[in-house]
């Protein structure tokens, strides 16, 4: 018990210095590919998305690393708060959407423009973690007790699905749903829940727009439409697929350069990468990532604390679907939902959203020992 | 408690491992699919990227031409060869362009351009060198392409105006959009592509612009065009015919030069088609095309004759004794006088312990509307005024015409100003003195009008009491915009045929103002009036001394206007000429009235009847792009 307000109470110093130094290592290392990415996106030019990317990289860290120094406790407490002001967002955005004209998905602060929803993501993580923190696993077990967790993924899901914004809808779904079966939910509840998901696809279909539907559609048939949603995909495909074991070679990707490749900067990144770089690079890549979801396991593992072990585990989750997404979508594994490869594609917002996330992990490890009560 | 924590912990762990799992298994998938398709697939890839690709091109629209009434054109376009640079290509972008000045002249500013300009823009959009080559510059470059990597030529159209500087102010140019203007449509971002910056450029852009195609073309490895899959041709932009007639015009353009700064309009009685609008000095509209020299730029800036601005529109002057017809057309309406109603003029009126003088020193004698016009005798006037009353007076001026906007075609139009009681109570807050009626009634004080406004108000006397309405484009396509059945004024036939007898004595009486300017050709004879305007107030010492106007500094010296119509008998042509500080309407403005008029009578335009444009339907607005829809060839 000493020992333990003893680790709590050292220096400032001391906790720098105890820092999770290898995961910000490879956080800087995965952004390190994203800025050579960007720079021969540009044709070998730092202007304009690296030198801008390498700029907001430095502040982001800046701002995870006092994120990570903070108290976790002060994160417990704060955990509802930011819920509930992420859900404000939301409803901001949607107001100033109706005013705005079409989907306007982001608020801007004046230095900033800030997309609610990607925020909204580490928000329900917390506010999960938060939850399940004081609970025991009769608790988990008993279904009245995941009726709060339930609410609580599926208000943001609402809002977000008015912007319309299907493919985040999801992703909080899926990331809320893998930290409720982690913290031991029945697994019988999420069988049920994958085959009920399944029995409603017709009926969603029904509901969806047209560009979505576009999009499943193509999808399933990318030939059908080579020069309209199709070409993305198969451009896409050509691209990777033309980079071969080792690559065309830094700056001499041909697809990316004749502008072949559509938004080569922000959600195809990834295609770039690989064709520069070739299957080397693009499992180098892959290992980065293995290597940083390995981290946020392990972090959590470590913690002696319900919510850090929630909160570094929901963040790992969340950070896993989202490059799964991403890289899976560039492959034409899964339909092109416009998801971003987290600190690597050009944006501000994304790449915010996961140094937060990577801070509030390393706060988990800085105060691993912390005694965290209700 | 820690029992709790540590079942929780078991069940943590489990399933901790589990999501592990799960994750690296994606993972998994991901590096499998990348294997498969880069390793696997990689052939087939490799080929389809090697292959010829396809690529969506924009076609440009010829821009509809702007003829005369007669069809010829006023703006067309000609062929313009260009060279451009892909930077991308060159392996150094400075050296090239220094290479490219040993076969054709280029500056060293055009060679700091271009470098800023790729720096900015992406490496594989072309940018332009230079324009306007010759024809042995662009076979010089084209020889030696070989040894020019990155450059090419490019032809493509610039717009060019045959009759410059005289039609200037009315058909106006064409330059590229700005940024703002470019907004979301592609079209406009396209190198070279212009549109309408003033003039009948300007004001029907739309209509000319035309419609953007598309072609789907297979490119190979580097770029180059192979062949094209399909193709929806632009659509060219409507042709815009206007009322004018280029020989009057120019014609018109050549007379004013007399003077150091003038206007002038001829228009038809009936219809309100313009034939003729000049404002001199003026400027070479190509130069805005092809790039205007700062220095010519500075002079156009600097000239006190404003040449950027067309002054039959947006010059605003006090009508003068030109005014005095609405005066007269209003006081006969009120009732205030008749036919007959005579004034002795002593040479000066007095009324409120002032003291009003008329133009001439020794006065007219006793005159009747007829004889007052004729003399332009002021006295009869401020006398008439006063029992008539502004708000009349200034109700009639806006029947014909003044005061308000006459919704023309060019948006440089002003709208002059009508005085009366409301408007000084509303503007200035005090309240209107039976001083300043006399002093509006012979045009002066508060009023304005433009060379336009005063063309239309003699148009509206001469035809009968019609509500005439200038109009410059008679065609925009196949939709015709001339009025044809202006609606009635209400204005008694006796009235009108009373001041044209008075306009009549101005030119053909031996006693009339404009005298020394009447047409002598038979059947072509014209009637008018003069109107000289002071700019500033003539002082006791200066009218003491007898100073004469002409003897003061330009800027000071009155405005000569006539305004006038021919034949006198069966009035046709109406027209207005404005002399910027001409010092008298008789002797700078009515010669060349008598001109025009004589001029427009012997080419008679109205005789003509405008064609609209063959197979143009009449959708004339049509947006500049629209989403692609294509025909595929196979």
């Amino acid at each position: 018990m000493s020992r333990i307000a003893l680790r709590a109470d050292k220096s400032l110093w001391y906790k720098i210095l105890h820092m999770n130094w290898g995961l910000v290592f490879l956080i800087c290392c995965v952004t390190g590919v994203g800025i050579a990415a960007l720079y021969s996106a540009a044709g070998g030019s730092f202007s304009p998305w690296a030198e801008r990317q390498l700029l907001r990289f430095g502040v982001g860290l800046a701002g995870m690393l006092v994120i990570a120094l903070i108290d976790i406790k002060i994160w417990y407490k704060l955990a509802w708060p930011i819920y509930f002001l992420g859900l404000a967002m939301l409803v901001l955005v949607e107001i100033k959407g109706h005013i705005g004209m079409g989907a306007q998905r982001w608020i801007n602060l004046g230095f900033v423009q800030l997309q609610p929803s990607e925020l909204m993501k580490i928000a329900v993580v917390l506010a999960l973690a938060r939850h399940f923190h004081g609970a025991s696993p009769e608790d988990v077990r008993r279904i009245p007790f995941l009726v709060i967790p339930a609410i609580v993924i599926l208000a943001p899901v609402a809002l977000v699905l008015l912007q319309p914004d299907l493919g985040t809808a999801l992703m909080i779904i899926m990331a809320g749903a893998g930290m409720v079966f982690t913290v031991g939910a029945p697994a019988w509840l999420f069988i049920a829940g994958i085959a009920g998901t399944a029995a409603i696809i017709p009926i969603a279909w029904q509901f969806m727009h047209d560009y979505q539907k576009q999009r499943v559609m193509t999808f399933l048939d990318p030939e059908s439409d080579p020069l309209g949603a199709g070409y993305h995909i198969t451009q896409s495909k050509i691209a990777l697929g033309s980079g071969g074991l080792e690559g065309k070679g830094f700056l001499q990707g041909t697809q990316s350069h004749l502008n072949f490749l559509p938004e080569k900067q922000t959600d195809f990144i990834f295609t770039l990468w690989a064709e520069e770089w070739g299957l080397l690079g693009g499992l180098a890549l892959l290992g980065l990532f293995a290597l940083l979801f390995l981290y946020g396991l392990v972090i959590g593992y470590r913690c002696r604390h319900n919510f850090g072990r929630y909160l570094a585990m929901g963040i790992s989750i969340n950070f896993s679907l989202y490059v799964f997404i991403n890289i899976a979508m560039v492959m034409g594994l899964i339909p092109v939902v416009g998801a971003p490869l987290p600190m690597v594609s050009y944006g501000g917002t994304s790449m915010l959203a996961a140094l937060i996330g990577f801070g509030l992990m390393m706060s988990c490890h800085t105060y691993r020992h912390s005694k965290v009560t209700r | 408690m820690v029992k709790r924590e540590a079942d929780s912990g078991k069940v943590f762990t489990r399933r901790a491992f589990i999501m592990a799992g799960l994750q690296l298994a994606g993972l998994g998938v991901l590096g499998t699919r990348l294997a498969w398709l880069q390793i696997a697939q990689g052939g087939r890839y490799k080929t389809l990227s090697d292959k010829n690709r396809i690529n969506v091109r924009l076609l440009p629209p010829s821009r509809g031409q702007i003829v005369d009434r007669f069809g010829v054109p006023l703006a067309v376009n000609v062929q313009n060869y260009r060279v451009l640079v892909v930077p991308e290509q060159t392996e150094d972008l400075e050296q090239s362009l220094h290479h490219l000045q040993e076969y054709i002249t280029v500056d060293d500013k055009t060679i700091a351009r271009v470098l800023r300009e790729a720096k900015r823009t992406q490496k594989f959009l072309p940018i332009k060198i230079r324009d306007d080559l010759e024809w042995e510059e662009v076979a010089r470059v084209e020889v030696n392409l070989p040894d020019l990597p990155g450059m090419m030529i490019d032809s493509g159209s610039i717009r060019n105006y045959p009759y410059g500087e005289a039609t200037a102010h009315i058909v106006g140019y064409v330059g590229a959009a700005s940024e703002k203007e470019v907004g979301t449509d592609p079209l406009l971002t396209l190198p070279g592509f212009k549109i309408g910056k003033s003039g009948i450029e300007k004001t029907f852009d739309l209509a000319l612009r035309g419609k953007a195609g598309a072609a789907e073309v297979e490119v190979n490895v580097i770029g180059r065009e192979v062949r094209e899959l399909g193709r929806r041709d632009a659509v060219e932009g409507r042709r815009v015919t206007l009322t004018i007639d280029g020989e009057i015009q120019r014609y018109a353009q050549e007379i004013l030069a007399r003077e150091k700064s003038a206007s002038c309009v001829v228009m038809d009685a009936h219809t309100g088609a313009v034939y003729a609008m000049a404002s001199h000095p003026s400027f070479d509209p190509n130069l805005f095309v092809r790039g205007m020299p700062s220095d010519v730029y500075q002079e156009l800036l600097a000239n006190e004759g404003i040449p950027l601005t067309n002054k039959a529109i947006a010059g605003q002057y006090p009508p003068g004794s030109t005014f005095k017809m609405v005066t007269g057309l209003a006081a006969l309406a009120a009732g205030a006088i008749d036919r007959n109603t005579s004034v002795f003029c002593p040479g000066y009126f007095d009324y409120g312990g002032n003291k009003f003088h008329c133009w001439k020193h020794g006065g007219h004698g006793r005159v009747n509307l007829r004889s007052a016009l004729m003399g332009s005798c002021d006295t009869y006037f401020y006398k008439i005024s006063l029992d008539t009353g502004i708000d009349k007076i200034a109700a009639m001026a806006r029947k014909l015409g003044l005061g308000e906007l006459l919704d023309f075609e060019l948006n440089e139009e002003r709208p002059g100003l009508i005085p009366d009681r409301a408007w000084k109570k509303g503007k200035l807050g005090e309240v209107w003195h039976n001083g300043e009626t006399v002093v509006n009634a012979i045009g002066q004080g508060y009023m304005l009008a433009t060379p336009l406004q005063l063309a239309v108000m003699t148009a509206r006397i001469v035809n009968g009491g019609k509500a005439v309405k200038p109009t410059l484009a008679g065609f925009v396509g196949a939709l015709g915009r001339v009025q044809d059945n202006p609606a009635s004024l209400d204005i008694p036939e006796r009235h009108l045929s009373l001041v044209m007898e008075g306009m009549n004595d101005v030119v053909n009486n031996l006693r009339g103002t404009a005298y020394g300017s009447r047409i002598k050709e038979p059947g072509m004879e014209m009637a008018g009036k003069t109107g000289t305007a002071q700019v500033r107030r003539i002082t006791k010492e200066q009218r003491a001394q007898g100073v004469k106007n002409e003897d003061l500094p330009w800027k000071q010296r009155h405005h000569a206007l006539f305004v006038g119509y021919a034949p006198v008998d069966n009035p046709k042509y109406v027209c207005c000429v404005v002399v910027e500080h001409g010092v008298g309407g008789s002797s700078a403005a009515a010669p060349l009235a008598k001109d025009l008029l004589l001029k427009t009578q012997m080419r008679n335009p109205a005789a003509t009847l405008m064609q609209p444009e063959k197979g143009a339907d009449e959708n004339i607005v049509m947006p500049g792009f629209k989403p692609l829809v294509l025909d595929r060839g196979e």
